[in-house]
């Protein structure tokens, strides 16, 4: 079984086949430009002091993280990681709370108890990732375990990096995965430094994907600045899950446009290679395709613009306004209770 | 009431805990066809099919990770690892994410892995290793030892039933050893309370596992020389039952910790410096703690029996106490 290498998005047309109608477009954008501000507006803060320990950003990956975020169904479950808060946004976490937690406030998705992009709202189908990369796979894949195991018509999509893509806990999640063929599919996010270091570095097959054939399922790689193919190839994998076709191995391939994390200035990254990529920035990429392709009018646009904007200066306000936890809540939290079982997403 | 050994005990309360809960699924190494290494699960592929009863590959990450993932989608993963200690394989899921997940994100990971540990059989340095103090340092397990039939099965009841991740001792050479009187009912046994194993007021031995067992021979040897120690069995080390504990020590004012863990840093370390920190002036003498030497499980009967604590052992450092 051969990877596939995905095709782009061309037409309205075949993006109206694959199930996304103009109001989907534009919503995608909306995602794609609320998921880049929140991060720009991190670094704001991070300068202005307010932002304790490091930050991290997506930028470069918003189209592969709001791709697959809209590809996924109303009770799909996911863990995404660090370079993905567009799948957050994508499924509706509210931005002043990623402010808050970036700012170690009470409000938070972990109440000050984590920082920076460990975060997650189970109400939202989303787990918090921790820093042990990959150890969110086999999550992810235990999560499908037990869909398989109910029969439920969901399914678990796990996320990880083409760094974290070395350690053990990727083999053996998407082996078991294969030998049961559970309904997760595996999104890599491969933005070609595993902090300082390059794919050749590590990995020496040509795609992260080659490894699906491996584990007896589809390997997939597509552009992961083009939202749309993103989409396409992320939904064809959720519903094969769905339908009972097993796992897929989806690889997303992009740059990472900054330092691993603010104190980097990536200074081992060719400059050509910035510039190459960032002449297909997805999010201006896919604004020059809404124009082209769906129409969108200036007005629309600024409309959306706009909204973002509004949106996120609410969020900044309402999250300076949310107190730093107390330090006498220190000790709680670490075991749970019978009634911390009574959660939707434990039923 | 039957009479069960401490491993039907634990085949018991599996069982019964699948048959009254359908979230409750195991999953391991040779669990299914072949029952299990030690056939706890002999014949539960038959009565709960192969999804409940899942063979996995030898994947120790995934079967502890998987088992995460399953729990906070709700059900109730047993997990068994082969011996306890192959539990290394999957300490990052266990330790990074099962144990703090509940705290970062607030998702409850009620999932049990179950551990067959310690030595005298001649396992060698991979099969006898009693690795609990290990898992009781890390913040959000729980950690169970028990030490008879009874409590097997219904502390592995509560283990199933408790909200967080719980690692569950089981020590093989119990598991055929050991017979008890257990109701053939269900029943749990609540954690965080120990049971006296033995009475008396004149030490108390503070000790879980096998070694309640140890402890007992051994006080029984001094009981003839009109020394009656107390074996004050655990049950549970996180939660531990330091009321208990400090109420013993305050009754018989001398006390020996024993375990069959390796000494430095071991649980007994942690319940000596409490005694030292909230029970000082109730002490007749120092507190004594024996346990395995530190370095690795040796192989050959000799050099595992001079390893692992014997009643002999025991039995000097009491008259130690006595005579203090």
């Amino acid at each position: 079984m051969a990877v596939r290498e995905a095709e782009p998005v061309g037409s309205l047309q075949e993006v109206k086949e694959v199930g996304l109608d103009r109001e989907d477009l534009l919503a995608i954008y909306r995602h794609m430009l609320l998921t880049r501000g929140i991060e720009e507006r991190g670094h704001i803060l991070y300068k202005q002091g307010k932002i304790p320990g490091s930050f991290y950003t997506g930028r470069g990956n918003e189209g592969a993280a709001v791709g697959v975020g809209t590809a996924m169904g109303p009770n799909d479950v996911g863990t995404p990681l660090h370079r993905d808060m567009g799948v957050h946004v994508t499924r509706g976490v509210e931005p002043w709370r990623v402010f808050a937690q970036y700012m170690g406030r009470e409000g938070g998705p972990t109440g000050g108890r984590d920082g920076n992009v460990h975060m997650a709202n189970a109400e939202l189908g989303l787990h918090t990732m921790v820093s042990h990369l990959p150890a969110m796979l086999p999550v992810a894949t235990g999560m499908a375990l037990a869909f398989k195991i109910r029969g439920d018509r969901r399914v678990a999509v796990g996320w990880f990096g083409e760094g974290s893509a070395a350690r053990g806990d990727a083999h053996e999640s998407m082996n078991m995965a294969g030998v049961r063929q559970l309904p997760v599919v595996f999104v890599c996010d491969n933005n070609q430094w595993a902090y300082s270091t390059p794919t050749y570095l590590s990995y020496s097959v040509e795609h992260i994907a080659d490894r699906a054939a491996a584990y007896g399922f589809e390997g997939v790689v597509v552009d992961g600045t083009d939202v749309l193919a993103v989409y396409r190839e992320a939904r064809r994998a959720i519903e094969k899950a769905r339908e009972g076709g097993g796992p897929t191995l989806l690889e997303c391939l992009t740059l990472r446009m900054e330092g691993h994390a603010v104190h980097d200035d990536a200074f081992y990254v060719p400059k050509e290679m910035f510039e190459q990529w960032a002449a297909q920035d997805p999010v201006e990429r896919y604004r020059t395709w809404l124009h082209n392709h769906a129409g969108m009018t200036d007005d629309e646009e600024s409309e959306i613009t706009s909204a973002v904007k509004r949106i996120l200066i609410e969020a900044l306000d309402r999250a300076d306004e949310s107190p730093l936890p107390d330090p006498s809540s220190l000790a709680g939290g670490v075991f749970a209770s019978f009634e911390d079982l009574d959660t939707p997403h434990h039923k | 009431m039957a009479e069960m050994t401490y491993i039907q005990a634990i085949s018991d309360a599996l069982r019964l805990e699948m048959r009254r809960d359908p979230r409750v699924f195991i999953l391991g190494e040779d669990v299914g066809v072949y029952g299990g290494a030690f056939k706890v699960s002999l014949g539960f592929q038959e009565e709960f099919g192969p999804w409940r009863v899942i063979d996995t590959p030898l994947s120790e990450t995934a079967i502890v990770g998987g088992a995460t993932g399953a729990a906070l989608m709700g059900l109730r993963p047993v997990a068994e690892m082969q011996f306890a200690d192959f539990i290394s394989c999957a300490w990052d899921q266990l330790v990074t994410v099962a144990a703090k997940q509940f705290f970062r994100g607030g998702t409850p990971v009620p999932i049990v892995v179950r551990l067959p540990s310690g030595g005298g059989f001649s396992g060698g340095p991979f099969h006898s290793q009693s690795p609990e103090s290990s898992f009781a340092h890390i913040p959000g397990l729980k950690v169970v030892c028990p030490a008879t039939p009874h409590d097997a099965k219904g502390l592995l009841a509560s283990a199933i039933e408790d909200p967080n991740p719980v690692l569950f001792f089981e020590h093989k050479h119990l598991y055929r050893r050991i017979k008890g009187e257990v109701p053939e009912e269900r029943y749990t046994v609540p954690f965080g309370f120990a049971n006296v194993h033995r009475p008396g007021d004149d030490a108390t031995i503070v000790t879980w596992g096998a070694m309640v067992h140890t402890a007992t021979e051994a006080a029984d040897e001094l009981a003839k020389e009109g020394f009656e120690a107390e074996v004050l069995d655990l049950r549970t080390l996180i939660p531990w039952d330091k009321e208990r504990v400090l109420e013993g020590v305050q009754r018989c004012s001398k006390v020996l910790v024993l375990h069959e863990d390796t000494r430095t840093g071991g649980f007994g370390a942690e319940i000596a410096a409490t005694i030292a920190e909230e029970a000082f002036e109730h002490l007749d003498a120092p507190v004594i703690r024996v346990a395995a030497p530190d370095m690795p499980v040796p192989f050959s009967p000799p050099l595992e029996k001079a390893f692992i604590p014997q009643v002999a052992d025991v039995v000097a450092a009491l008259r130690d106490l006595a005579a203090y």
